[in-house]
């Protein structure tokens, strides 16, 4: 059912756990469908220097966090707005059709996370 | 090296027992024939199933001319109802009233809404109470002028409680005895039949489901007893096979595979109280080793063999696929794991919050599983449930 890059990511995920004061973070997913991501980010010179993610989910749940935090670590906010869903799920070579909604909670986590960075840098400013 | 292989989930299929097997190989070479004809080698296989029919009849108590081949128990328990409610349409024309429990099989719920649905008959759906069992003052309110067919599972699949049937039949027999239009009571006694009585004149049903292959008989093998007399029309139409009742050629070995498994399982119900022993240490251990577990449902009217937990905040899927990495195969109720992403109807049903249903794990042990089965078990399972809590922020 799922890729050897999945089981990998799943088995040992990047950039795991809570972050001390984070820039910005963001929660989504809810526990009817079975899946909680919180995601945490530092920004410098306006690119992702740190993240992080604590998941609470299914196998595909937990590799699309870690697959994310690769993905958008380093980029600027607004090449990291621009990641999809589609290439979350190449990037782990597959994710089964019933799965891809995983893929989509990881982005729409990361995104949040970066309205989120907006947000409070509006208000200091 | 490779690990052995620990197979707990029984619920969803056994393997075929060896000596089963043995009995049905000479029906794919040898003996070949098609049972309808009439030259020896057919007359061969039809014997072959006839013994087979007694075979389950004897298990079940009943007559042979009582038991009904089918391709699977799904198949059984669509019969059940969609004979039995087409031969009242036939015969009366007016709506029956269909009764069945909210944790019934899959097989049963679909047919029963899909007369609902297309307006055929009136449906009633059970609760269960906190120990997953259904009353049966509830039942009895429930029942109505035009109820015709109640339909209860003997043990549940999921969470493996007992339905009380034999009390649930004396019931009915009650209340039929008092009108002119008869309930007919049903059971899939899919999951029951390795560990429970099912006498059928003991039980007081009309109607029984079974499986072959989770009875370490063959897959694609079922059967329905039908009490003589009961209204029912056939499913499949055509050459006439089971008394005009179910057509098809019958699946010979299949059926000879059903048979000697049945008479099997007789046989193995001295496993009983090991099973539960084994089955009992695996609660105990995982309760006592795993903060935040939860044990699911009635301990006591409960099948052998069923254990049903929730982890909190460790979700179903990721601790079936850890456990599924060290060799050891059990199943979960989490929506994750399905295409519906609904948790399973029947955690619901039990009162089950998503969060509980989301991280429950089923673990169903069978005539192999040794007592270093569950040592290994208890051994990874709690590491596993760390893991998981600690990347869920736990």
């Amino acid at each position: 059912m799922y890729s050897k890059k999945v089981i990998k990511h799943f088995q040992n995920p990047s950039n795991m756990g809570k972050m001390k004061n984070p820039d910005a973070m963001a929660e989504v997913g809810n526990l009817q469908c079975g899946d909680i991501m919180k995601l945490y980010i530092k920004v410098k010179d306006n690119k992702i220097k740190d993240i992080s993610f604590e998941t609470m989910g299914c196998v595909a749940a937990i590799s699309t966090s870690s697959m994310i935090t690769e993905m958008a670590k380093g980029k600027t906010l607004d090449k990291a707005m621009k990641i999809s869903y589609n290439d979350v799920a190449e990037e782990l070579g597959k994710l089964p059709p019933i799965k891809m909604h995983c893929a989509d909670l990881a982005v729409n986590a990361l995104q949040k996370a970066i309205k989120n960075y907006g947000r409070t840098k509006t208000k200091t400013h | 090296m490779t690990q052995k292989q620990i197979y707990l989930d029984c619920a969803a299929t056994t393997p075929t027992d060896l000596t089963v097997f043995k009995k049905m190989q000479p029906y794919f070479f040898e003996q070949y024939g098609n049972p309808s004809t009439i030259y020896s080698l057919g007359e061969k296989a039809s014997q072959a199933v006839e013994n087979a029919r007694d075979q389950v009849a004897d298990f079940l108590k009943c007559s042979p001319n009582e038991i009904y081949f089918t391709g699977s128990a799904s198949e059984s328990d669509n019969w059940i109802i969609y004979g039995v409610i087409n031969k009242i349409w036939e015969q009366e024309n007016k709506k029956p009233h269909i009764i069945i429990s909210s944790i019934e099989h899959k097989a049963v719920i679909e047919p029963a809404r899909y007369h609902e649905e297309n307006n055929l008959a009136e449906l009633t759906l059970l609760p269960i109470n906190n120990d997953g069992i259904i009353e049966l003052t509830e039942l009895e309110k429930a029942i109505k002028n035009n109820t015709r067919l109640i339909s209860i599972m003997y043990a549940n699949s999921e969470i493996g409680t007992i339905q009380p049937i034999k009390e649930i039949g004396a019931l009915i027999k009650k209340i039929n005895s008092k009108r002119k239009e008869k309930i007919i009571f049903h059971t899939d006694a899919v999951q029951a039949v390795n560990y429970l009585d099912c006498n059928v004149q003991n039980l007081g049903v009309d109607a029984l489901s079974l499986s072959g292959h989770k009875i370490y008989g063959p897959k694609g093998v079922g059967a329905l007893y039908i009490k003589k007399g009961t209204p029912i029309v056939s499913l499949i139409r055509g050459g006439g096979q089971e008394k005009d009742m179910r057509s098809g050629t019958e699946n010979v070995p299949g059926i000879v595979g059903l048979g000697e498994a049945i008479k099997k399982v007789r046989d193995c119900k001295t496993k009983f109280q090991s099973i539960k022993k084994l089955r009992n240490k695996l609660i105990t251990g995982i309760l006592k080793d795993i903060p935040n577990s939860q044990f699911n449902g009635s301990l006591k009217n409960r099948l052998p063999n069923n254990a049903h937990i929730s982890f909190s905040k460790a979700e179903g899927e990721s601790i079936v696929m850890e456990l599924s990495q060290r060799n050891i195969f059990v199943s979960t109720g989490s929506a994750c794991a399905n295409n519906s992403l609904i948790p399973s109807h029947v955690l619901t049903a039990l009162g089950l919050s998503y969060e509980q249903s989301h991280c429950s794990i089923r673990f169903t042990l069978g005539r192999h599983t040794t007592n270093n089965d569950i040592n290994s078990v208890l051994k990874v399972l709690p590491g596993i449930i760390k893991r998981l809590r600690k990347i869920s922020g736990h």
